[in-house]
This record gives structure tokens, C-alpha cells and sequence, in this order.
């Protein structure tokens, strides 16, 4: 039972350090596709650390069943929901900087476009 | 969950405040999953799962808004929703 808990904590507590280091990236970093990648990392990997922080101290009942549901249905949804946003902005006219070469891939694409 | 409405509200583009949005349902979701475990307020993982769907639709809902009403030409070679 003890290892059980100490596996419970180090989930929450990792799952609250990501959930900080994606609201920091979502704010810091410079560009739009870099945003969706700090976000995708709150949503794939500290969503899931919570809620199996918390099915591990609930003890077999039917809450446990319901956070289970949260758990796929965050997992299933949340990745779409990143995708159709990149791919909405990507065809609404946004491009990704690419470092030194961000001018020139700028110009290629807007003169294809 | 600050930071992300602070990029809602400051964020240069609709994309960014869309995104902004979607990370702080799911953050909120997370936090009443979790606040219902620990006050033990068993209806509340309930409100979290429905949070969840309404949160993925409106999402959707929103990016398809946008992706299909802004652009006027490029749209029509994609061959509509798929």
C-alpha cells in the first residue's frame, strides 16, 4: 500500500510540474505551431498523470470507472482537437518560423501561395 | 491556468486564443476532477467527463468555423469537410 501511495504522489506531483511547464511554454514560446506543441504536452502527458495519480489512491469502486472515462476520453479527444487546430491554422495562412531560414521559407511559401 | 488566459486574452491571432481556450477546459477539467476527489464530491467527476465532451465539440466546432469561413479560394480544393 505504501508504494502504491509513493507512485500516487510522484503522478500528481509530475503531472503538476507539466501542467506549470505548459501554461509557461504556452506563454513564453514565439510561435503559434510552438504553443500547440506546449500545449499537446499538457494535454498527452499530465492529464493522464493526474487523473492515474488520483485512480490510484480511489481503491476499487465505481469513481474509479468514471475517472478511467475521463482518462480515454481526454486521451482520444484532446490530440484531435490540437491536430485540428494546427491544420486550421496552418490552411488560415499561418507558417512556422524556421530559424535563419524563416524570411526565406516565408517567401517561397507566399509566393506559392 | 493564469497563464493560459493571459494568452487567451493576449494572444495576437484567434488560433492562439482558440488554443489558450482549449488547454484551460482541459486544465479546469483536470482541477474539478481532482477537487471532487479530494473534497469527496462524488457527483463532480460527473460534471468533469461532461466537461470534457462539451469542451472537444466546441473546439471542433470553432476550428471548423474558421478553417471554412475565412478562406474563400483555397478551401474548394480540399473537397469540402473529410
Amino acid at each position: 500500500m505504501n508504494a502504491v501511495e509513493m507512485l500516487s504522489d510522484f503522478c500528481l506531483l509530475t503531472g503538476g510540474a507539466l501542467c506549470i511547464t505548459g501554461g509557461v511554454g504556452l506563454l513564453r514560446m514565439p510561435d503559434f505551431f510552438s504553443r500547440v506543441h506546449a500545449a499537446g504536452l499538457t494535454e498527452t502527458l499530465a492529464a493522464p498523470l493526474l487523473l492515474a495519480g488520483i485512480m490510484l489512491q480511489m481503491g476499487w469502486s465505481l469513481d474509479l470507472f468514471k475517472v478511467l472515462a475521463i482518462l480515454v476520453l481526454v486521451l482520444a479527444t484532446n490530440p484531435t482537437a490540437t491536430h485540428a487546430m494546427a491544420k486550421a491554422a496552418l490552411h488560415g495562412g499561418h507558417l512556422p518560423k524556421l530559424g535563419a531560414s524563416a524570411t526565406d521559407a516565408e517567401e517561397d511559401a507566399s509566393s506559392k501561395v | 491556468m493564469v497563464l493560459a488566459l493571459i494568452r487567451a486574452f493576449e494572444g495576437p491571432s484567434a488560433y492562439d486564443r482558440m488554443l489558450a481556450a482549449n488547454l484551460f477546459g482541459t486544465k479546469t477539467v483536470l482541477v474539478i476532477a481532482l477537487g471532487g476527489y479530494a473534497l469527496d464530491w462524488h457527483s463532480y467527476l460527473d460534471v468533469a467527463l461532461l466537461y470534457a465532451m462539451v469542451n472537444f465539440v466546441s473546439t471542433i466546432a470553432v476550428m471548423r468555423f474558421f478553417e471554412y469561413s475565412g478562406m474563400t479560394q483555397d478551401d474548394s480544393e480540399d473537397g469540402g469537410p473529410s
